[in-house]
């Protein structure tokens, strides 16, 4: 087992197993998100109370998901890091937060324009916005930290203990909505019972989230690959992959 | 489909402006996300191609014609 | 396991464990600020205070919303099913708002126990379905209480 951990750090290996996964997480990715959104648009029923208007939940719970699994990856990236010095978690780290940052300002756009004609309000500083708003500050505290500091090595290391500390927002951001009041209604999935809303509402929206969570894996697939190239231009291997395109 | 025409499903009740200012945003954002980091890896690449050829190039002028003839002279110092 | 990435890996996993006591601690002294609103136990038992603005949040008492016929000044009762607060409000109000909904009202509340509002919001639960589902619903928990009626009359 730990062999295998070993090579996964190889930025050699990983990019070639990128490039053979990517074009099968694009087009999964595409194809669930675009078939979630074509029907939770056109073909879900509308909310007995919100009418239409419930039907930015098809990308508004996806982006505020991934927002969260994001950041969490990105704190399993940063014990990898802290503790076994391992350069691809970092190059993961780096590579991820614009995306985790892009996604967390989707999921608060949605939210307010979803807010104005259901709560009356575009925002409210209740604990589920205000956390989220903290989400936000982390991921661009993240990638200015890193930009910040020259040396990559300490850049990898303050900014691992950066991750690491903001993890603390996950679990109040997930459970805000139950530890105080909030204007934010409380979760309509839970692991335990059954989703508070019928199959023709959560089937679409269970594929948008999936396709999103392939698109991601894909970024992550292009974004770490340009990284990786930046690291190690100066080996063989990226000189054999430049002139000849294989790995 | 859950409406009658295609008119009632861009005015959705009322609520469409709110419902396809959030799509719209949620498109540009991620369309430019991944263009983008396709764009720059892609720049990455071409970038690194170049510092090749020019390294390349740089050898093979400079090994086989040498420009100059510098011959080690030694000065006795004392 | 090599001992320095061991000793590593604890120094990480109580540097995680001080700082989530530590966020969890502040938090929970905080609570009270971090509640959106009071709830109307909260109001009757005399915890909000009456010299600031402060938010009222619960349900729409079923029955208890009285419209002024000349302007949109509304009355109505906010309820958490234990005790209730009478609300004022003068304005718009949102499409959500309904008897048996919830809502969270801003504003003042006066020596008199009324709870005077210049914004209220809606809040809505995680419970989405069609239009049919919850129509149906309705008349089916209709059927049952005009039953148990009927059975308290004989």
């Amino acid at each position: 087992m730990w062999r295998i951990f070993h090579k996964l750090g190889s930025p050699k290996w990983f990019f070639g197993i990128a490039a053979r996964f990517m074009p099968w997480l694009l087009a999964g990715g595409l194809l669930l998100l675009m078939a979630g959104i074509i029907w939770g648009l056109a073909f879900a029923p509308e909310d007995y109370l919100q009418g239409n208007s419930y039907r930015i939940i098809f990308i508004h719970v996806p982006s505020a998901f991934m927002a969260q699994s994001v950041y969490i990856m990105m704190a399993c990236a940063a014990v990898v890091t802290l503790v076994w010095r391992m350069k691809l978690a970092d190059v993961f780290v780096k590579a991820v937060a614009p995306v985790g940052l892009v996604l967390t300002f989707l999921a608060l756009f949605t939210g307010a324009v979803w807010g104005k004609p259901t709560w009356g309000t575009w925002w409210i500083w209740d604990a589920r916005l205000t956390s989220m708003l903290i989400l936000l500050f982390l991921y661009g505290g993240v990638i200015a930290l890193d930009r910040a500091i020259n040396d990559e090595k300490s850049a990898a290391r303050a900014v691992a203990v950066l991750v690491l500390v903001g993890v603390v927002n996950i679990p109040i951001i997930k459970y805000s909505v139950e530890w105080w009041n909030t204007l934010h209604q409380p979760a309509t999935f839970k692991l335990t019972e059954k989703p508070s809303m019928p199959a023709e509402m959560w089937v679409p929206l269970l594929l948008s989230v999936l396709g999103l969570y392939l698109i991601f894996g894909w970024l992550a697939c292009v974004r770490m690959q340009a990284e990786i190239l930046v690291r190690e231009r100066r080996t063989r291997w990226v000189k054999t992959f430049v002139t000849t395109g294989k790995v | 489909m859950a409406f009658d025409s295609f008119s009632a499903f861009i005015a959705m009740d009322g609520h469409g402006p709110y419902v396809w200012a959030c799509y719209g945003v949620f498109f540009v954002a991620m369309v430019a996300l991944m263009a983008g980091s396709v764009r720059s890896r892609n720049a990455i690449i071409a970038s690194c191609r170049r510092g090749y050829e020019t390294q390349a190039d740089k050898s093979r002028v400079a090994s086989p014609t040498p420009s100059a003839t510098f011959t080690r002279v030694n000065i006795p110092q004392d | 396991m090599h001992p320095i990435r061991k000793k590593r890996l604890t120094i990480v996993l109580f540097l995680l464990a001080g700082l989530s006591v530590a966020v969890a601690l502040t938090t929970y002294a905080l609570r009270q600020n971090i509640n959106l609103f009071y709830d109307p136990s909260q109001i009757a038992a005399g915890e909000a205070p009456t010299d600031a603005r402060i938010r009222a949040g619960g349900m729409v008492e079923e029955g208890s919303v009285i419209r002024d016929p000349d302007s949109l000044k509304v009355e109505f009762k906010v309820t958490d099913y234990s005790a209730s607060v009478p609300v004022e409000y003068m304005g718009i109000l949102p499409d959500l708002f309904a008897e048996g909904q919830g809502i969270v009202a801003m504003g003042r509340l006066g020596t008199d126990g009324r709870f005077v509002a210049d914004q209220v919001l809606a809040k809505h639960d995680e419970n989405y379905m069609p239009p049919e589902v919850s129509g149906a619903l309705e008349k089916a928990s209709k059927a049952q209480t005009e039953a148990a009626a009927e059975t308290a009359t004989y």
